[in-house]
Formats: C-alpha cells, structure tokens, sequence
C-alpha cells in the first residue's frame, strides 16, 4: 500500500492551489472563512471564475465540458478549494441535474441545458421532498397529467433550498398511481416563471432563509422537459443520489473548519493557558482528529474502490453518516470554545460590510448560528437514520 | 424519603404554570424576546406579585422560601415556557444581598418586583472561573470607582441596580480580595452594550470608567460561589423544565408523524433513541434533585452537586436537543417550531455559568479536596 499521492497529482495540486491564488477573491474567501451570509451574486461570481477555467462541473465528461480528472485529482479539487475558504460550489444544477441529463437526457436537453448550467444562465433548486413525503420519498404526491404536448402540474414541494433564487426546478412528480408506487414517478423540469408557480419562504431555526415552499397550481409544463422515460423518474433520482461525488464525506470542509476550530482553541485562554491545552479540551480535539484523520482514509478508499464511476449506496452511506457528524461535532466544538461568547447573537454582523464593534472575539458572531444551521446535515440528503437502514440491508444483509 | 414538592411549594408551581399556560404562550414570548427591551416589565410584575420572587429568597430576607427545592420549582416553570425576564441575576444578586448587612430595604423592593436586579461577574477573558475578576475597584476620599468589563451578563440591561465583583486587592484567579459592589447604571458613569442573544433572552457588556459604586462586601469569594451554586440550581431546573417540553414534543410527534404508512414512531431506530433520551433526562432531573437538596450543605458536598448536576445537564442537554431536532426531521430546523427554540435554549444554557468540562473538571478538583 501507498497512501502518498503521485507526484503528477501532487503536481496537479501546485496548480489548484496557485489557481485559488490568482483567482478566488479574498473578499469571497474572508466571508466565507468568518462563516458570513453569502449573496446569491457571489456565487455566482465563484462559479463564473472556475467555469472560465474550465473547472465549474468537474466531473462531468470531457465532451460536455468537465475537465476530465482523475477521481485523486477531484478529491484533491474539493480539499484544496475548502482550505482555501471558497464557496463551494452550488450542487444542484452541477452535481445533480448534470449528471441526470447527460446519462439519461435527450440530445435536445443536453445541448439547452447543460451550457446553461455552466455559464450562469440558469439557476436550479431541487424539487423532491414534500409535506408529506421526506424519507419516504417515493410516496410522493404533486401530480404532473398530460395534456396534449404539456403536463399539467399540481401539489406541493417544500424545502426547497435556494429556491428564491433559482429560475429552474428539477422535479419528481406522480405521473400514475397504478402499480408500485417507485414506478409512477417522473422526473420533470420546469420553469419557476411560470404562471402557478408560487414561492414561499420558510425561516430556519437560526433565523435565516435558506428554504422554501413551493406550490405548482395547474402549472403548464411542455413535455419536452420529461426527463428519460415517463415513470422512470425513480431510477434517475436514485442514480443521482448515488452519482459519485467526491465530497459526500465532506472532508475538504471539515479540514478547514477543524483547523479554524485549533486556531480558535489556540487563541480562547482558559485559566491563562490556551484552551488547546485544557485536558478535557484537548482530548475532544484529539478524537476530532483522529476521527478526521480515519474518515480522509475511508474516504480514499471508496473513492478508490469506485474507479471513478458511483460509488455504491451503502459506502455513500457510511461516508454520509461519518461525514456529517465530525462537521456536526465540529461546529459544536468551535461553539463550546468560545464559552459564554457563543450567545450573543448580533445577526448584522454575519453580513459584508459590517462595522460595528464585535461582540467578544472576532470569530464569535457565526459560532452558535453554524452550529444550529449544521443539525440539518444529518437531515437532509437521505437523513442519517435512512443511511443506517441502508447499510443494515445491503452490507449486513438483515 | 419523600420526592414530592410541599404543599406550599407545588401550590406556587401549579400557579406559576397556569399563569404562563395562559398569559406567556410562545407567540407572547417570542414578541417579547425581540422587542427592544428584551424582556416584558408587565409580566415581571405580575409574576413578582404571584409570589414569584419572594419564593427564591428566605424569611429573614423578606421571602418566603429561598430552599434549592423552592429555587427549583420556580426555574422548571421557567423553563417550560421560556422566560426570558431578569429572574437569574435577580436571584443571584438577591442572594448575595441577602447574605450581606444593610441591604434589607434594597431587597424588599426586589422582592416587591419593583427592582430587577443584574449579577455582573463574568469577564471577556474568565471563562467560567469565579476568581478571574480583573475589573479593578479603588477608593478615593472614601468613593469607590470601578474600571475593567463584564461580559455577557444576562438580561444586563432590564436591571436597576447591579452587582458587580471588582478586585480590591490580589490578581486575577486569586480567591481572596475580591469585593462585590452595587452600581447604578444612570448615575455611575458606566456603559452598558446589550445585545440579542441566540436563545432570545438578552445580555449585555458592562463597561466600567471608573464608575462609582458602593461596596457591600470585602472578600466576597464565598459569597460569589454560594451564590453561583443557586444560579446553578436554577439554570439546572431550567433545563430540566425544557427538556420535559422537548421530550413531550418530539413523544408526539414520533406517534403522529408517518412515513413508509406508520408513524415513525413504529421504528426501532427511533424507539431506542428515544427511550435512552427519556432515561437521560430522569438521570438530569436526579442530578437537579441532588443539586438542589446539597444548598444547605457544607462547601465541599455542596459545590460538587452543583457542578456534578451542571455537568450532567450540559451532557444530556446536547443529546436531547439535538436529538429532538433530528427526531424531527426538516420541520425541527424551523422558526415557526416552538422546539426549535427550546433547543436554541438548552444549548446555551450549557454557556451559562461553566459548561460541562468546566464543571467536570471542577468536580475532580473538588473530590481531591474532599
Ligand atoms: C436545510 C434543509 C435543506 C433541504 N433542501 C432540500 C432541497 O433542496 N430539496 C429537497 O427536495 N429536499 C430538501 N430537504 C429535505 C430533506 O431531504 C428532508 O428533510 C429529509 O429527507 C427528511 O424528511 P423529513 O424532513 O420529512 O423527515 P421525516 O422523513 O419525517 O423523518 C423524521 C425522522 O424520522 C426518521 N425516519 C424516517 N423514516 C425512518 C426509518 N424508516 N427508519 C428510521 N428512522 C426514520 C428520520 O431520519 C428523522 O429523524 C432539505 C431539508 C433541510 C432540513
């Protein structure tokens, strides 16, 4: 075994990194290191940046505009891009919809839609959970029934991440309800402008809006924007959720929250010694650590098993379930170190442009926030519990 | 053994639960926590005048309890409905005052709910340790003036008068030379900057100038960590009280809520969850029992009850916050759900006076002494 990256890698690496030099603005970069609100505008300025470059949807196809990595170099992407504090790159339209048109779109759709995804043009949310149907998601209910050359669309959707800004959803919809209740679903995109397609906010618990409800009333979708085959929208969703990405796990994101967590820890003072140094303090560090340490591995080692295709249900699983949780424990410990500091709540302050004098240290104001704002990792995406159910079935078979 | 409240004590309780049932719902709350002022003198009142006030202090203080049960009862109420008024630093600055000499007529009016009180101690850089005060006292032609900063003292702003710990003599993390003084933001040159915090109570940073004030006690060490032990009561009770609420909600909704055709309650995943949540609040709830009877106890046995209960409230309080939110789903990330901020709340309880490190550690210390 050689756990060591080969020197065209380590290479690859210089060039990412001198890359993140040049081009990702420090403004960008500081906002997101102080965990500050970023606009719908910076995104959009990051993704136009790695697009120029050739870099946006980085593991798409060479022909469709992916730059044609290695799985070693995506991964050494994601990390770098994370230490380096840039946004990360919006999932929807680049990690999920991408990869469902290229494998499974028409030629029509891919030639539309995927250069849109890549300059700019469209912004995509994603339409799957709703009221009723969260984990168990095939039993989902808005109804999309053909008229002519249209579906007529109707139900609801909610937590619609993003969906205040996107102008394009991708959407599971019941197109039959005979049979298994998997094989009535259809994979269809729509445009948030048209008529009967209301938006509606839902606040978070740390007082933000980051998701949305969305209503379809008798929306008017052309069948062109079927995905595939109609009732075979749950293979495309599955294939999405199984898409390999090289971030499942995190890794990159959590490296740069750890290592501001130890600045942190360096900095508080707990009776006149650095908190690093208090035993209790130190000892959740460690195992923070090592935990993260273990996880990189883990995370090699699927991504090497995968050989740059998917990487199977139940390894996303465990890099899903293990993943979140040490981000999870991450903003709870950066919490805890700033002892009484971490209440204060002064939401002006997680925006640019702030200059009122912080409350306690500089770090403070987005610690408690991230920590809230972070307990949805372990909901969303296929909640952790799903994750265990599917390991329990396909790896220990009971 | 008896585990039950005494009449007079449960007749309080039920009264106190009726009255924030019916007149401090969540909607109510959480108009208060985001007016200006943070905090509703109008309920403060009626809350003094239900007797409220008077059952944290004793008899020969002007009250009428002032027992870690009597302590308890109150702060678990608090907890169910998510009081945001001044009542922990009125209680740790009242049962400073109550142990001090001259201070009857002051406290009186505590008790009459005419004046919230604040317990100005915490510093930018003490971390929880009760004898890191920096903040300087000195006297000069028999006025005292104080100069340093407080930090995050709850509900800073609502209180008339404050207590304030500065050093007469001695260095940061020494026990002895610490005094305690009363100070008047109005007339004392001092500046208060209050500030939302997450859980929707509010705090603020005392700024002292060499602001006047009057001492009250020389050496008030002990005073401070005997008073700290019943802030500990409370906030412990508190916590007991939001983790009932938290238990009742996410109980309901795993029978309500169904996915795959069954309420998910059905899950064995969720079951066992669930059931060690339960057990974990009883072990919180018989720390806070024993925090609460070890009040009248001597130093040692009495310190280590209270932080072994602050301990056992700050490890149990992340559990079941963040498994009641994930227990929830989506729907328990959100505003619009009352959970949401009775999460927010018992986490940062956990950042009130020493969090479970602090007072594990404190417990260890403690045990060597012993
Ligand atoms: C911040 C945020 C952003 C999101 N963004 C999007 C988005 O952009 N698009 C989108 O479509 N969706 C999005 N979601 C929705 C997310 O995918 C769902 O919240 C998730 O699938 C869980 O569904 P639910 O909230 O209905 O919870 P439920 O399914 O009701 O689950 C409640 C609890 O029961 C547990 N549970 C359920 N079934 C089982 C079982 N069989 N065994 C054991 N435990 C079980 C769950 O794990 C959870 O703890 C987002 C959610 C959040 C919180």
């Amino acid at each position: 075994m050689d756990l060591r990256f080969a020197p065209e890698e380590e290479a690859f690496r210089e060039e990412v990194r001198t890359f993140l030099k040049e081009k990702l603005p420090t403004r960008i970069a500081e906002k997101v290191r102080q965990g500050k609100r970023l606009t719908k505008q910076d995104h959009e300025t990051w993704h136009a940046i790695l697009n120029e470059r050739g870099w946006l949807a980085n593991h798409w196809p060479k022909e469709y505009g992916g730059p044609g990595w290695s799985v070693a170099q995506a991964y050494i992407f994601d990390v770098e891009t994370a230490l380096a504090h840039a946004p990360r790159i919006i999932p929807f339209a680049v990690s999920m919809l991408g990869p469902v048109l290229i494998k499974y779109g028409s030629e029509a759709q891919k030639s539309h839609w995927l250069p849109r995804i890549l300059d700019g043009t469209d912004w995509w949310c994603q339409g799957y959970s709703e009221p009723g149907s969260g984990s168990d998601l095939a039993s989902l209910k808005t109804s999309a029934v053909r008229d002519g050359d249209h579906y007529i669309v109707n139900g609801q959707k909610t937590w619609t991440t993003l969906a205040q800004h996107a102008n394009m959803i991708f959407c599971l919809v019941r197109t039959s309800t005979t049979g298994k209740k998997q094989e009535g679903i259809s994979f269809l995109l729509i445009d948030m402008n048209t008529p009967g397609v209301e938006v509606r906010p839902i606040v978070l618990l740390d007082g933000e809006r980051e998701v949305n409800e969305v209503f379809f009333t008798d929306v008017r979708v052309p069948v062109a924007n079927l995905v595939g085959e109609e009732n075979k929208g749950w293979t495309y969703a599955k294939y999405l959720l199984t898409y390999e990405r090289t971030n499942i796990a995190g890794v990159g994101g959590s490296m740069a929250a750890f290592k501001e967590l130890q600045r942190i820890a360096a900095t508080e003072r707990k009776n006149g010694k650095p908190l690093a140094e208090d035993p209790l303090f130190a000892a959740r560090l460690a195992r923070l650590e090592i935990d993260l340490e273990n996880m990189k591995t883990t995370n090699l080692r699927v991504l090497a098993a995968s050989g740059g295709g998917a990487a199977s249900l139940e390894f996303s699983a465990m890099l899903k379930i293990r993943g979140t949780e040490i981000r999870q424990e991450i903003t709870s410990l950066t919490r805890r170190a700033l002892g009484p500091y971490a209440q204060p709540f002064i939401s002006e302050a997680l925006d640019e442009g702030f200059n009122g004098e912080p409350v306690g240290p500089e770090y403070a104001a987005s610690a408690a926030v991230d920590y809230f704002n972070n307990r949805k990792l372990s909901i969303f995406g296929g909640s952790n519990e799903v994750q265990r159910e599917i390991i329990t079935k396909a790896i220990l078979e009971l | 053994m008896d585990f039950n409240h005494s009449e007079d004590r449960q007749m309080l309780a039920d009264t106190l639960a009726r009255y924030l049932q019916q007149r401090y719902p969540t909607g109510v709350r959480h108009k208060i926590s985001s007016s200006d002022t943070g905090w509703s003198s109008e309920h403060w009142s009626a809350l003094a005048e239900l007797g409220v006030v008077g059952a944290l202090f004793p008899e020969e203080a002007g009250g009428f309890g002032g027992s870690g049960f009597d302590i308890a009862a109150v702060f678990e109420q608090f907890g169910k409905a998510l009081v945001v008024e001044p009542f922990l630093g009125t209680l740790l600055a009242g049962r400073i005052l109550s142990k001090v000499q001259g201070q009857k007529q002051l406290l009186e009016e505590v008790i009459a709910g005419t004046v919230p009180l604040a317990f100005a101690h915490e510093e930018p850089q003490s971390r929880y340790d009760l004898a890191q005060v920096a903040v300087r006292a000195e006297q000069n032609g028999g006025v005292w003036t104080l100069s340093g900063c407080k930090a995050v003292v709850p509900q800073l702003e609502a209180a008339n008068q404050i207590l304030v710990s500065a050093r007469i003599a001695g260095t940061p993390g020494e026990e002895s030379g610490i005094g305690l003084f009363l100070t008047d933001v109005a007339s004392s040159g001092s500046q208060v900057r209050g500030y939302p915090l997450v859980d929707g109570g509010r705090g603020g940073e005392l700024i002292l100038a060499g602001s006047r004030a009057t001492l009250i006690a020389e050496n008030g060490y002990s005073l401070i960590e005997d008073a700290v032990a019943t802030g500990l009561v409370a906030l412990s009770w508190e916590a007991i009280g939001v983790m009932d609420v938290l238990k009742a909600a996410t109980l309901d909704y795993l029978r309500t809520r169904k996915q795959f055709g069954v309420p998910i309650g059905k899950f064995q995943a969720l079951q066992h969850r669930m059931a060690n949540m339960s057990l974990e609040i009883e072990q919180a709830r018989s720390a806070g029992i024993n925090a609460a009877a070890a009040l009248d106890e001597t130093r040692v046995a009495r310190e280590r009850a209270v932080s072994a209960a602050k301990f056992t409230i700050g490890r149990v309080g992340t559990l079941v916050a963040e498994e009641a939110i994930q227990l929830h789903g989506g729907i328990g990330m959100t505003w619009e759900l009352p959970l949401s901020h009775y999460a927010k709340r018992l986490t940062m309880i956990g950042h009130q006076l020493g969090d479970e490190d602090h007072h594990l550690d404190r417990f260890v210390a403690l045990g060597r002494v012993a």
